[in-house]
């Protein structure tokens, strides 16, 4: 390190797009199942595991690439937001750590706001980036939010948003507090529009971002296996002196408590979505809307005997619900 | 009483007063230029003492187990109280108290959080941590207050929401955000007041007022120092260092323009002198509601709207 590396990179680093470099034969564990999955398969696969189906967490971009047609969309620009108003320190700066995300990630903060067609209609997509500081929400993600949904006014657009967040950002302070009540305003001036707002939890939504815009979808989907609730399993656990139940704060375990409408596998998701608001604008979706076949792994001697195991992460489909592939 | 760590030496000092006044009924001694120049000592003490309280220090004052909570509060300043009861879904939770009553002449409706006195009513009021029948139960008397012009009063004491599986399974979260949700619907006037401890989302869900005010020493934070320092220094001793860094004072509050007003304390905090904390309520909140209800009411949920969603916009310092 010479100053030259010190005063230069993270400036450069700032204006690089994220970093793809990642070798053609890299293969990744699965964090359930323990299998190996080879890299480019599981981004081909969604990011589901082709073993066990087990949802992993997806980089910003590839979600707004898998929702939108022909995985084209227009990204704004947010307005810049006070930057570490408290001058926060704990073990490093808050002013480093932001640094050090948007090295990383190559985004401004934990948002990224898109519009363009789904299914031939219009919509606004504010999606979450879990690698940003855990996507925790500060100024600039309440900034995010309250742009999404002025957007969606202006467009007179479907707004949906797609929260992976562990909650209010501390380095924020009652700041980030505050964001609660300013994300709620922005949404609920989208619902009183008569604008569908759709929010779509996926692993993890938990605390103040729960307990505000997220938990005020018109229609509330969860993808399968996500952990959502409000207080930390860790904070729950030392309080009640008790073992948790099994799959407790899971999308399947807050479908059965009546928390959410749907659990939708992630293959499925933008089919659903351009389902659900066609119906909810009387409008007809264009017909080119084609699920991504889910990858299969290969078949094994037990498969060709019976049928598959049951997996676990998938829930069963009820009755109501059409099939799960449209595919044609 | 109840003395916090940093007020020992006015502890000891109180105690002697106390013993000579004993002395002096028992045995007819004059020690009253004993007790008043002692009394000035304690004055003195006190005084420096809560002029540069850390925020740490502020801490144990806002959570001081003799600090007036908001029972005593609706006691002191609600005419006719008329407790009301129930989410009308799963059932009554006592961590949120609330009825009608009147505050100097006027319907008002006030709902608050309460921590509990001695055992049996901390256990009772669930010490102050409500889970979602407390927020709907909230939810209701804000939407009812509302359908009758009546405006709403909140006092917040609450160390957060309650974590527990029952809580999570009935939608903790969705309680909560509704219960903003509320707040920033209503078209009557919604001041709030942090009495003691403001705590994260448990706390907003009741505070998202056109009028947000705060005790003196009161705190209203994101998440609780103790909290912040496990998470962020890994290291729970860290609290003290945590309460600094976090700016949870009625002070700092007023400095970022999250809180409209402060409400100033007795010397030596709200339990030394309870009746002058109820007429300084009293008074401040007597002032504001007179300003609001002369305010129409889509101009009070839009103000109260545009007042949050200005909150961390750029040209903050």
């Amino acid at each position: 390190m010479n100053w030259l590396t010190n005063f230069v990179r993270p400036k450069i680093q700032k204006f690089r797009k994220p970093a793809k470099e990642v070798p053609d034969n890299l293969w990744m564990q699965c964090p359930k199942c323990s299998e190996m999955v080879f890299h480019r398969e599981l981004e081909k696969n969604l990011r589901v595991c082709t073993h066990c189906g087990h949802h992993m967490r997806m980089p910003v971009r590839d979600r707004l690439r898998m929702l939108f047609d022909n995985a084209q969309w227009t990204e704004i620009e947010l307005q810049p937001v006070a930057v570490d108003p408290l001058k926060f320190k704990d073990r490093k700066r808050y002013a480093e750590r932001l640094k050090d995300a948007q090295a990383k990630t190559g985004l401004l903060d934990a948002v990224v706001v898109g519009h363009g067609a789904m299914g031939g209609l219009g919509a606004v997509v504010a999606a979450f980036e879990f690698d940003f500081m855990g996507g925790s929400m500060g100024a600039a993600v309440g900034e995010a939010l309250v742009a999404a949904a002025e957007l969606a006014l202006l467009q007179e657009a479907p707004l949906i948003v797609i929260p992976s967040s562990g909650g209010a950002r501390m380095q924020e302070g009652i700041l980030s507090l505050m964001q609660m009540a300013r994300t709620t305003v922005a949404v609920t001036k989208v619902r009183e529009r008569g604008l569908p707002y759709i929010v779509v939890l996926t692993d993890p939504t938990t605390g103040g971002v729960t307990a505000s815009f997220a938990m005020l979808g018109d229609v509330a989907i969860a993808e399968p296996g996500a952990v959502i609730g409000f207080a930390g399993a860790r904070v729950i656990e030392q309080t009640i002196r008790e073992k948790l139940p099994e799959g407790f704060q899971r999308s399947e375990y807050l479908m059965q408590h009546g928390m959410v409408d749907m659990v939708v596998p992630r293959h499925e998701l933008r089919a659903r979505l351009v389902q659900l608001i066609g119906l909810l604008l009387h409008k007809n979706p264009s017909a080119d809307v084609i699920n991504m076949p889910p990858q299969r792994r290969k078949r094994t001697e037990r498969d060709k005997v019976g049928a598959q195991p049951p997996d676990p992460t998938v829930p069963d489909l009820d009755p109501y619900e059409s099939d799960g592939e449209t595919e044609k | 009483m109840h003395f916090l760590d940093f007020e020992k030496p006015i502890a000891e000092l109180e105690g002697k007063i106390a013993e000579l006044r004993h002395l002096s009924d028992s045995d007819g001694v004059n020690i009253a230029e004993e007790v008043s120049r002692l009394q000035t000592r304690v004055d003195k003490d006190l005084r420096s003492a809560y002029a540069k309280l850390t925020p740490w220090q502020k801490t144990q004052v806002a959570r001081h187990p003799d600090r007036p909570h908001t029972l005593d509060y609706i006691k002191a300043l609600i005419d006719d109280f008329m407790p009301l009861a129930g989410d009308r879904t799963f059932a009554e939770d006592a961590a949120v108290v609330g009825g009608l009553g009147r505050f100097k002449g006027r319907s008002v409706m006030i709902i608050g959080l309460e921590k509990g006195r001695d055992t049996e009513t901390r256990l009772r009021h669930n010490f102050g941590m409500a889970k979602p029948e407390g927020y709907r139960k909230a939810k209701r008397l804000m939407e009812l207050a509302d359908k009758f012009g009546i405006p709403v009063i909140t006092l917040v004491d609450t160390a957060g929401a309650y974590p527990g599986v029952d809580a999570e399974e009935r939608g903790q979260a969705e309680a909560i955000a509704r219960c903003v949700e509320t707040c920033l619907d209503l078209r009557v006037p919604l001041i709030s007041l942090i009495i003691g401890e403001g705590g994260s989302g448990g706390a907003i869900a009741l505070a998202a007022g056109n009028v947000v005010l705060m005790l003196e020493h009161a705190i209203y934070s994101v998440i609780s120092p103790e909290g912040c320092a496990s998470i962020l220094w890994r290291d729970g001793d860290q609290a003290k260092t945590a309460a600094e860094a976090l700016k949870l004072t009625a002070q700092d509050l007023e400095r970022l323009a999250v809180i409209d007003g402060i409400v100033a304390e007795p010397l030596g905090g709200a339990h030394r002198a309870p009746e002058a904390v109820y007429s300084a309520v009293r008074d401040t909140i007597d002032m504001h509601l007179n300003q609001l209800v002369r305010i129409d009411g889509g101009q009070l949920r839009a103000r109260r709207r545009d007042k949050f969603l200005q909150m961390g916009r750029a040209g903050l310092e």
